[in-house]
């Protein structure tokens, strides 16, 4: 039945890389239906003003100091450690629902980043960032001779 | 982070507001020593001013109240997470000593810590023949 001549039939085993990846991928869009993966964290919302862009990002309870946003061409990478509680001695969790640990999202945008001109703030726990597109990435208008 | 539900929750269970928004269930941690029970929330958007705490005989209240968010002149291309108020209720167990709860809020966390009482007295009752 498991005849091995049929991986070798060629037209069968160029398909095979395809079939597999599919597989794959089904997989994956299956096993976590309804569930973020962590490097979709933190949920963002984008905003559109003009030539730039707004990502706002709800990050509570992280120092500011030791959150790390960067900017490359045109993709922005925000990363950071949630502050862990620490404990005295006799103290325990009753409840533990806040999350803990470090977190690092790439989010690309459809357009070059002017990093010079980039800026953050943080508050009342949410993040936000302009991103002014480089001016002479704008899209030129093309005159017909 | 770890394996988790990342997502907000919405609150079904909430009654109904006359703002018509949403309301979340905020993210919390407790945790106790001897003296008191400290209650940590994740409230994103809220501020000291904002945010309302309420002890009913030993029910426990949050709420947050959240601006909508909006970014003047700009337009909304993607959007992930949605934004509203916060609320939920706790039943306390202990006995709490409400002159001197303490709650701070700092970056989008609530934090409270409600001290026990002095004398928390076990309560015997007695049974009488009958």
């Amino acid at each position: 039945m498991y005849n091995p001549s049929l991986w070798r039939v060629r037209r069968f085993s160029d398909v095979m890389p395809e079939m597999l990846h599919l597989q794959r991928e089904m997989n994956r869009l299956f096993s976590h239906v309804g569930q973020k993966e962590p490097q979709d964290y933190p949920s963002v919302n984008i905003w559109e003003k003009g030539d730039t862009a707004v990502v706002t990002a709800e990050l509570p309870g992280i120092d500011p100091e030791k959150m790390d946003i960067s900017v490359s061409g045109d993709t922005v990478t925000i990363a950071g450690t949630a502050l862990q509680e620490t404990f005295a001695e006799g103290e325990t969790y009753l409840r533990q629902e806040r999350g803990i640990g470090s977190f690092k999202r790439n989010i690309k945008l459809p357009f070059q980043v002017n990093a010079q001109a980039v800026d953050a703030r943080y508050e009342k726990g949410i993040l936000m960032i302009t991103l002014p597109r480089i001016k002479n990435d704008s899209p030129k208008k093309i005159k017909i001779q | 982070m770890v394996e988790k539900d990342m997502q907000k929750t919405e609150n079904v269970s909430a009654t109904e507001r006359i703002r018509n928004v949403k309301t979340f269930v905020p993210r919390v941690d407790i945790f106790e020593n001897k003296d008191s029970l400290f209650l940590v929330a994740d409230m994103p958007g809220v501020d000291e001013e904002t945010v309302d705490i309420e002890l009913e005989k030993n029910v426990l209240t949050i709420t947050g109240r959240v601006e909508n968010g909006r970014i003047k002149d700009a337009t909304m291309m993607y959007s992930e997470y949605e934004i509203g108020d916060y609320e939920r209720v706790f039943t306390l167990s202990d006995e709490i000593d409400r002159e001197k709860i303490v709650a701070t809020v700092k970056n989008g966390v609530l934090r409270l810590e409600l001290p026990k009482a002095e004398k928390v007295k076990p309560k015997k009752i007695a049974i009488q023949a009958a």
